[in-house]
């Protein structure tokens, strides 16, 4: 084409970025083995690594074997202690001098990433490197302040990390970060598709003296990630990937102790409202659907507008679309570059494929490529409605009204990220704090900082990278603590004692006393023979009972902190009034004075009733003309084993958390010594709780752990049961992958189990950010 | 060199005030987006040079200095007509690249209607008391009349940035309709003096009530502000223009002014358009660029593309 002829028809020509440099690193360095112990160990096993845009092979890579597994654990496993010891300021040396190496070799880390992972060169260059170097900047801070700033922590070990092949370096970051600034050692598997820019990471680590050992990287499929999983010496897993592999995780990883975070799926929606700057709505899907080709956990693929204008934000949309280039990634003048993978291909394909609706696509060249897609016409039934497609495909719904729009938005098993735009804060404001997310962008789509904690809620996993929040996930309580004991109830005695009127202890649901569905019933005998009362023996049809009355009572999220402190203070005043009665009956259950235990179960009530209002979110400093909130938000309804070895403190240090946070609660007491909390019923009757908030199901651990664990509408389930109890939690809880928080089978000191740990566990960071500009 | 029919007028819509107070303008998108095109398109090689030679077209080479006389006004036309040494030219293979029009005040319009005699070039003349445009209002009007009298085709009124500020948009509509009718056949562009009207949401407004009241361009300055163009000012206007289009069939011209001295600039304003309006808009008859110095960088950019040597500005002839 001649200047003439381009100057008639104003035509964007080729712009490539070079190749040479990274094509050089490869050649000089493939094949690769893995990286362990601040080296490459011999190539293995090997498969090839791919450019999805060409197809043409970029390296060998080695398949990593239980065998390597192994060694890179023990490598880092060595490594930990000496590097948990360093002064914070020494690991932030280190975290600073990765973050300035990033920089120095941007260039060849991004053209790297999009030499095999087929995202345009635009991103790597401008998003996903820049945001490797301020991961750790900024997590070279956090290990600066983390000696004075969380004096009572301490590492959790080795880490072992399993990455996806979207952000690959990125998401190496995000686990590579947090793992070494609180004092950990870590040994990464990236995705088999992507691993090229974590070995230059590797290699490079060299150049900021990272000790050997520290950190460590591993190539290979699922199956090396598995054993990385299984090995006993990682003793917690960070996973970014799909919900599926998180769920296998979960179960994998139940009753082993290890601590474990997920951040898996997403269909998020993306809501427009009639009074929304529509052309930056429009605009602001190319950043939330287009972004990476659709590859995004966190991808606003649920377009959901006021119906009123959805005839015209469509038509705009489409035309929006027109306009997007679609091409080799390496091209710096394209907005779209390859799908990752053939593979990945060929899933977008067969589910666009098998859907209805009216579908328009864009033009985009042969090969591994998928065109910008709007599919309209569905409705929530439909499949690709609910699924996340993982591609460059949004799919469209109308609403009517604000509270419509939550509904739909919330109608999904996923939880990960939101926008919302609408130019009146009245609304944007309200709409915010009701969608199930754990990001909210106001007005916008897909900002990321490390400052601002980013995870999911429901089955979009749980956890949060970034900030504080997302550095406490690789720190453990310096406390140490013993192997639980286990306690057994009573058993009948050969003579019996039976006196007085006889009383028998219901379940309390909903506000009201409720007999067990079974019709059975459990004597409860004192150490001494004498019989106190029966306890209804629940199953799981009373837990389904209990949690639909939970549900019923979700405003309690709603009420204000200072109306729950007060209920709090209630309850404790009106439990002093009893004191005495309720020392006895701990003294008739155990065998032991109750005087002490009431006594600092009235104190806690008071802690969390002066927390209730105190336990405050945060404003944090992101480096966007943007307020980015950080929200302590009530998880919903939770579920609790309580302990047997306190059976009323147990009980209230993990009730009064839960209600001060605003969530409901269903409670299975002390199976052992389940009276004090049948007991505890007519207090919170007379204290103004309103029904359904606090629900107590009696009956043995073993049978309403697991239902309790496995419904699908509980959100959070904490155990402090028996030993074994752990495992069965975790495991059941995989099913809607609802957060956990179990005693691994150690015991608990209930005097001091209060506090921070607690209100975390209790609620879930919510970041909304709120960009602005007059 | 125009590859185009000229575009029909716009003749204006009756003031739709309904419309008006649905447009929004959220400015830390805007500003997103305007942000991130630059990194979006590159232009490299033949293409650059290509793209460049367009803006050349689209340059509304302008004087409108206190001390401009007969003759500085003589050596700029000259410029207009040559604005990119005949051998350079030759070395890309483009022929008779003028610039879009010379813009000055009036007093200098017949000057410069002599001085193109014969090139196709048009004069523009600032109008209506251009900068600040408070002069009595049958003055602006008288002087319109003047300026096309002396051979104006093109007439660059500034509005009454108070009627945006004030909210007094009959008042605004009524002025814009008022001096589009002194202009007769001459082309009225609309200068907003966006750097004073204090939100990108007062900007769409001010350039939905000058189309309405049938403004053939809306300009973003008149390069005596403290802020004059700008991306996310760019964006606004022409998501403006082309919600007109949509809604009239009508399509109106976006001039850029004041601040646009890069090569690298002009770029990702082309790009802008191209992008945000379609091809149409990336033509002098719909887009014009208000700069004086920007030429000088392209010349150098021109240059340097066939030498491969980086230039200097003194290889290349004062406008």
């Amino acid at each position: 084409m001649s200047v003439k002829e381009i100057f008639d028809t104003m035509t964007y020509g080729p712009a490539p970025e070079s190749s040479v440099e990274a094509m050089a690193w490869l050649h000089a360095n493939a094949p690769f083995g893995h990286w362990i112990g601040g080296k490459f160990t011999a190539p293995g096993t090997t498969f090839a690594s791919h450019n999805p845009a060409t197809s043409e092979t970029l390296a060998q890579i080695t398949q990593g074997t239980t065998t390597d597994i192994d060694t890179a654990v023990t490598a880092a496993g060595r490594a930990q202690p000496k590097w948990a010891k360093l002064p914070g300021h020494k690991r932030a040396q280190y975290l600073y001098a990765l973050a300035r190496l990033v920089q120095k070799h941007s260039r060849l880390f991004a053209t790297l990433e999009t030499l095999d992972s087929g995202k345009p060169i635009r991103e790597a260059r401008d998003i996903d490197i820049p945001l490797v170097a301020r991961h750790f900047y900024y997590h070279a801070g956090l290990a600066q302040l983390l000696d004075a700033e969380q004096p009572d922590m301490a590492p959790v070990g080795v880490c072992g990390a399993i990455i996806p092949w979207n952000f690959p370096l990125l998401m190496l970051a995000w686990k590579v970060a947090p793992a070494l600034a609180a004092g950990n050692t870590i040994v990464l598997k990236p995705a088999e598709q992507t691993p090229l820019t974590a070995l230059l990471f590797a290699q490079i680590s060299r150049e900021a003296g990272l000790p050997p050992g520290v950190l460590n990287i591993v190539t290979g499929d699922g199956a090396t990630g598995a054993a990385l999983v299984a090995h006993p010496d990682a003793t917690k897993i960070a996973f970014t990937g799909s919900t599926d592999v998180g769920r296998k995780i979960r179960t994998a990883t139940a009753g082993t102790g290890k601590a474990l975070t997920l951040e898996l799926g997403g269909k998020s929606p993306y809501i427009v409202f009639d009074d929304a700057d529509i052309d930056s709505a429009v605009e602001g899907l190319v950043d939330a659907i287009w972004f990476n080709g659709g590859q995004v956990c966190c991808a606003g693929s649920r377009l959901l507008v006021q119906e009123g204008i959805a005839e015209r934000f469509h038509t705009k949309l489409r035309a929006r679309m027109n306009g997007l280039r679609v091409g080799d990634p390496m091209d710096k003048c394209i907005d779209m570059g390859a799908i990752n993978s053939p593979e990945q291909l060929a899933r977008i394909t067969a589910m666009v494929d098998a859907s209805g609706g009216e579908k328009y696509q864009t033009a985009c060249p042969t090969g591994c490529y998928y065109p910008p897609t709007l599919i309209t016409g569905l409705g929530s039934a439909d499949a690709l409605m609910q699924d996340e497609i993982f591609g460059p495909v949004l799919v469209s719904m109308t609403f009517r009204t604000p509270a419509e729009a939550v509904d739909l938005a919330n109608n999904t098993r996923y939880g990960l990220a939101a926008s919302i735009w609408s130019e009146n804060i009245n609304v944007a404001l309200d709409i915010a704090p009701q969608i199930k997310a754990g990001v909210v962008w106001i007005n916008g789509a897909n900002m990321l900082d490390a400052a601002a904690p980013f995870g999911g809620v429901r089955e979009s996993g749980f956890g949060r990278e970034g900030g504080w929040d997302g550095l406490l996930a690789y720190l453990r309580p310096k406390a140490a603590s013993k192997p639980l004991r286990s306690t057994l109830a009573v058993p009948a005695p050969t003579s019996p004692e039976v006196s007085g009127l006889d009383r028998t202890a219901k379940l309390y649901i909903g506000g009201k006393q409720a007999r067990p569905d079974s019709g059975y019933a459990t004597a409860i005998w004192s150490p001494n023979g004498k019989l106190l009362g029966h306890v209804g023996t629940g199953s799981r049809k009373d837990i389904r009972n209990a949690v639909e009355a939970a549900h019923a009572a979700k405003s309690w999220g709603k009420s204000s902190a200072h109306l729950r402190a007060q209920i709090l203070y209630y309850i404790a005043e009106n439990l002093s009034a009893r004191a005495d009665e309720f020392a006895a009956r701990i003294k008739d259950m155990t065998g032991k004075s109750g005087v002490a235990e009431v006594e600092a179960s009235i104190a806690r009530l008071f802690t969390y009733a002066a927390w209730a209002d105190k336990f405050d979110g945060a404003v944090k400093s992101v480096p966007l003309r943007s307020v980015a909130l950080a929200m302590n938000e009530p998880c919903g309804v939770i579920g609790a084993i309580c302990a047997d070895e306190a059976p009323l403190l147990g009980l209230i240090s993990l009730m009064a958390p839960t209600i001060a946070m605003g969530n409901t609660c269903v409670l299975v007491p002390s199976g052992a010594y389940p009276l004090a909390a049948t007991d505890l019923y007519q207090v919170l009757d007379t204290s103004d709780l309103p029904g359904g908030v606090v629900n107590i199901v009696t009956g043995a651990h073993a049978d309403l752990a697991k239902p309790l664990a496995a419904h699908m509408d509980v959100d959070a389930v904490w155990c402090f049961g028996a030993a074994e109890l752990s495992g069965v939690v975790e495991t059941a809880a995989a099913g809607n992958l609802k957060r956990t928080w179990v005693n691994d089978g150690r015991a608990t000191d209930w005097a001091l189990a209060e506090g921070r740990e607690f209100l975390r566990a209790a609620t879930q960071v919510k970041t909304i950010w709120v960009p602005y500009g007059a | 060199m125009q590859n185009h029919p000229p575009h029909a007028r716009n003749p204006g819509i009756p003031l739709d005030l309904d419309w008006v107070a649905s447009v929004q303008a959220n400015t830390s998108a805007i500003e997103r987006r305007a942000a991130t095109l630059p990194g979006r398109r590159s232009i490299k090689k033949d293409f650059q040079a290509a793209w460049l030679c367009k803006a050349v077209s689209c340059i509304d080479l302008t004087t409108l200095s206190g001390d401009d006389t007969a003759g500085r006004v003589q050596r700029l036309c000259a410029k207009a007509r040559q604005p990119v040494r005949a051998d350079l030219l030759a070395a890309l293979g483009m022929t008779g690249l003028t610039v879009g029009a010379v813009c000055v005040y009036h007093d200098m319009v017949a000057t410069a209607v002599r001085a193109l005699d014969g090139s196709g070039i048009p004069v523009a003349a600032v109008s209506t008391g251009f900068p600040a445009g408070l002069s009595p209002l049958h003055l602006r009007l008288a002087e319109i009349g003047e300026s096309v009298a002396a051979g104006a085709r093109e007439i660059d009124i500034v509005i009454s940035r108070r009627h945006v500020l004030t909210q007094n948009w009959q008042a605004l509509y009524d002025e814009m309709r008022a001096m589009r009718d002194a202009c007769g056949d001459a082309h009225v562009k609309a200068i907003l003096a966006t750097g004073e009207l204090g939100t990108l949401r007062n900007v769409a407004r001010a350039s939905l009530i000058c189309m309405m009241a049938g403004a053939d361009f809306i300009k973003t300055s008149t390069g005596k502000e403290p802020v004059n163009a700008t991306l996310p000012v760019t964006l606004t206007m022409i998501r403006a223009i082309r919600d007109y289009q949509a809604r009239t069939g009508v399509k109106v011209g976006y001039k850029p002014a004041g601040g646009i001295s890069k090569a690298k600039d002009a770029l990702v304003y082309l790009s802008m358009m191209r992008d945000e309006l379609g091809l149409p808009w990336v033509q002098p008859d719909l887009f014009r660029f208000g700069a004086s110095s920007l030429l000088g960088d392209i010349e150098r950019q021109l240059e340097h593309h066939i030498t491969g040597a980086y230039s200097a500005a003194h290889r290349h002839a004062i406008g």
